[in-house]
């Protein structure tokens, strides 16, 4: 395959950027969108110029650290499928294909396609967990989970915390991310002690970094796990209801 | 011999050791903990358990982390499960069986203490993870489910879907953040370590570079951890992450750490085969998916016809053929070498007749396919992704790919290496799996180490230095070690050659796999042995990184980590050559038994090689460790 690449570079945050066109060819359609970039790199150095930076570690979908708009979409046109897993027989011979770095105000770039999203880490750090020091734990069949219940559990805890929610997102709102891991931790019995302080304090950390839902959907389809909007339903019942529990318990 | 290898097993029947180890170790007292500064490099399952519990206990703790989040590590793909000797399903499990298991599914090549506590630590581990919600796989009752995996003959495998490590993961990062957010933990992200910092034969420091800023800088503490994980990168191709790499152990071994085992590799026989030459990575299909697909070739070589039109008489169910009793189900390396000589016979399938068939054809239709989904379907959606083919209407394909590796630093039964106030937990040591590791079983080392081993055994160390300051980081030995991490960076950036980073990997990797993969012998040996330090030579006149050092540049730290490998690479062929006998991963074709299985020798191979860095990659000094068994007798394994 033949292909155009019109890429994103950019040295670093404070540096301008722009956009820079590579013609790619002898593109096998076995290949990866990253393999894809890797021989591009290949050929870059070959010739001199800077490989273009980019995140990316596990290549199997699961570690989150990949993760470009291909042409304007967060990981590409293949639904529930991270860019790594994305490969090159998804695209036309001769096509032109447009990469840029994640672009939302809680994903500072640090150069071409790396941004800085640690935002998602003050995120949990802020109640993403259960506190239970090691050691302490009660016999794991001590608390049985009903099997939709620890199915659901699942399925929201199975984001990879990429940030293609946020990308797609017209608003940049990292809505899925959070509600994904409260809701997580909030179905299951053992993160019920915590369930008013958690959902309150992350919603107010996300609330610092990023923008708001206004209920589009793109992050749902844009998700690589396919984490269903529903979780975010479920912590904004969750939010409202904490903040009564919360002023509540206080009054305690 | 120089090397002090006192393993420091405690006294006492198998079954008390650790009792009575936890017992004599000394301790410190709950408000003496917050005054002992511990740097722990690494934030996988190993790693984040371990800052985590040990900033539970009080210790000051900081962690490096060379991914942008803690939440990256490579641990996070592990598919399967992990082991625990629950027995929940009652089907005669115990915690000796565990260990009796790990023992000799390990080819009895590792130390029998450290595998009982491993197998007695494992109860604990699914305790914690639960109470942290990690949303293990239940039955309909709500309790926990298990499955059975291979090289044990009862189900004791705790499992999450097929994302068993990404969930315990997030269990331990989690535990880690919370750490972080009460500030008892200090986490430095997109950080690497490039070496560790010595003075009068104690660990007290590391040197790191900030990834993005390009800055050098030195941390003190009283105790370094490694929680760096393993090497299997050195052959290219494998089943890790791209950025797996040796350079923090090696770096180590480089100031004394000693080196155990080191060809002491595992091959996985359930890998995606390659594809193309531009291939970057391999991809494992879990291990539990041999619990219920069938591995098949046909039995003409040269068979082309599509898979469905070969009837069954037509098939050989190889494993099933050659190890009725285990089947389908043996361990790793039994199943990686059959797969190898099958396809060596000419019966290999797919359109590079690389691979074999892994059949789900009887399972959907014994077990309905909603079954089938419920169990694996992220593995079949992966497995689609990349192959463009739907293995519920075709079979898999598959063949072995570098996993896991078994050697690494050698450690004592506090795990800690042969430098006092260095450790080395998870895949980063070399004391739990022998020659070969059981599947499910590394997610278990990982986070026996960090949450119940080390928290327990570093205080023994510690102890002695109360309320003494650790080293400054003005220090002579810190200026020391930062001049030769500064002078390498810009000696790789002033070699300005021809080739890239990734050529001269490529290369490396394929003279590691063809004569230091799945099977070796002296004169593959030796051809590699005289092959490596050529193309190192090569690499260190002709190596092209370009841009600078003072901020983000990915080619630039990936040079440093195959130069590393290039140096591994060697003790790995010599320990290869020196080990005369086959066990577990290690498979020398000079001995094996009439029908091609590995023949041990016990007479001569009981021990661990440790081996002792001189200042020539090529002429390591060897120590030895004699291996002892007292209750389990080394027997040759049958999985027939």
């Amino acid at each position: 395959m033949n292909i155009t690449l019109q890429i994103w570079r950019q040295d670093g945050p404070d540096r301008p950027g722009g956009f820079k066109v590579y013609e790619v060819d002898g593109i096998s359609a076995e290949m990866s969108f990253l393999e894809m970039l890797d021989a591009l790199n290949e050929r870059l150095a070959n010739q001199g110029d800077e490989p273009v930076a980019f995140d990316h570690d596990c290549r199997e979908g699961i570690c989150g650290a990949c993760g470009v708009m291909i042409d304007g979409q967060a990981h590409g046109p293949q639904l529930g499928t991270a860019t790594c897993q994305l490969h090159m027989r998804k695209f036309e011979n001769g096509a032109t294909i447009t990469v840029e770095p994640w672009r939302a105000a809680g994903f500072p770039l640090i150069k071409d396609l790396v941004v800085d999203r640690s935002a998602f880490d003050r995120i949990i750090e802020a109640g993403g967990y259960i506190t239970v020091d090691t050691g302490s734990a009660p016999d794991a069949n001590l608390t049985p989970v009903p099997k939709p219940v620890a199915d659901t559990a699942f399925d929201a805890a199975a984001c990879i915390g990429c940030g293609a929610c946020v990308a797609a997102c017209p608003n940049g709102a990292a809505n899925l991310f959070t509600a994904a891991k409260i809701s997580h931790l909030n179905l299951l019995p053992q993160g019920q002690a915590e369930r008013w302080t958690r959902t309150e304090n992350m919603v107010e950390v996300m609330e610092e970094y990023f923008g708001s839902c206004t209920n589009h959907g793109e992050c749902e389809k844009a998700c690589p796990k396919s984490i269903s909007i529903d979780f975010i339903a479920m912590m904004n019942s969750d939010y409202l209801r904490a903040k009564l529990k919360n002023r509540r318990l206080v009054a305690q | 011999m120089t090397l002090q290898l006192d393993a420091r097993i405690p006294a006492g029947p198998i079954e008390d050791k650790w009792e009575n180890h936890k017992f004599s170790v000394r301790l410190v007292n709950p408000a003496n903990k917050r005054k002992f500064k511990i740097l722990i490099v690494g934030s996988g399952l190993a790693g984040a358990s371990a800052a985590a519990s040990l900033a539970e206990l009080g210790y000051d703790v900081e962690v490096f982390t060379f991914h942008d989040s803690a939440r990256r590590a490579h641990s996070i793909a592990a598919q399967g499960g992990i082991n625990a000797a629950k027995n929940y399903k009652n089907d005669g499990d115990s915690v000796f069986r565990l260990f009796y298991d790990t023992v000799k599914g390990g080819d009895y090549r590792s130390r029998e203490a450290n595998v009982y506590r491993l197998a007695h630590e494992s109860l604990n581990i699914i305790d914690q993870a639960t109470a942290q919600g990690v949303p293990f796989a239940r039955e309909y009752g709500g309790l926990l489910d298990n499955r059975s995996f291979g090289g044990a003959q009862v189900a004791r495998t705790f499992y999450a879907r097929g994302q068993t490590g990404q969930q315990l993961l997030l269990g331990a990062y989690q535990a880690l953040a919370r750490q972080v957010a009460d500030g008892s933990v200090k986490l430095h992200t997109r950080v690497e370590m490039l070496d560790v910092v010595i003075k009068e034969g104690r660990a007290v420091g590391i040197v790191t570079r900030d990834l993005v800023s390009g800055q050098v800088s030195n941390h003190s503490g009283h105790a370094i951890v490694l929680a760096t994980g393993g090497y299997s990168n050195v052959f290219f191709l494998s089943t890790n992450a791209m950025a797996c790499n040796v350079s923090a152990i090696w770096r180590a071994h480089r100031k004394g750490a000693g080196f155990a085992n080191p060809c002491f590799t595992q091959i996985h026989p359930t890998c995606i085969p390659a594809s193309d030459e531009f291939q970057s990575k391999l991809t494992l299909m879990s291990e539990s998916l041999r619990n219920d697909g069938r591995i098949w070739v046909p039995a003409r070589p040269g068979d082309d016809r599509p898979s469905g039109q070969i009837p069954k008489e037509e098939r050989d169910y190889f494993l099933e053929r050659m190890y009725p009793a285990f089947g389908n189900l043996v361990p790793r390396d039994v199943a990686s070498r059959a797969v190898k000589r099958i396809v060596d016979e000419g019966k290999g399938v797919g359109p590079l007749h690389n691979g074999v068939y892994l059949d789900f054809h009887d399972a959907i239709e014994r077990e309905r396919r909603n079954v089938i989904e419920e169990r694996y379907d992220n593995l079949f959606e992966m497995y689609e992704r990349i192959t463009d083919e739907d293995p519920y209407e075709v079979p898999m394909r598959i063949y072995p790919a570098p996993h896991y590796t078994m050697g690494g630093l050698w450690v004592d039964y506090n795990l800690m290496t042969t430098v006092p106030g260095l450790y080395a937990i998870g895949e980063a040591n070399f004391s739990d799996h022998g020659a070969n590791r059981l599947g499910a079983s590394a997610l278990m080392q990982g986070l026996a180490d960090g949450y119940f081993v080390l928290p327990m055994t570093i205080g023994d160390y510690l102890a002695e230095f109360l309320n003494q300051a650790p080293v400054p980081t003005d220090d002579p030995v810190f200026d020391e070690a930062r001049a030769g991490v500064e002078d390498r960076v810009e000696r790789f950036l002033a070699t300005r050659g021809s080739r890239t980073v990734d050529w001269f990997h490529k290369e490396l990797g394929k003279i590691m796999l063809e004569y230091c993969g799945m099977s070796r012998s002296e004169p593959g040996l030796n051809k590699a042995l005289s092959e490596i330090p050529a193309l190192y030579e090569e690499f260190r006149a002709d190596l092209r990184v370009l841009g600078t050092a003072g901020g983000l540049n990915q080619t630039l730290e990936r040079a440093g980590r195959v130069e590393d490998f290039f140096e591994l690479s060697q003790a790995m062929c010599l320990d290869a050559l020196r080990r005369e006998e086959s066990c577990g991963g290690h498979f020398r074709e000079e001995f094996q038994s009439d029908d091609g299985e590995a023949l041990r020798r016990d007479d001569e191979f009981s021990h661990v090689s440790v081996w002792e860095w001189t200042g020539d990659p090529g002429q390591p000094q060897l120590n030895i460790e004699p291996l002892t068994f007292e209750a389990v007798k080394p027997s040759t394994r049958s999985y027939k």
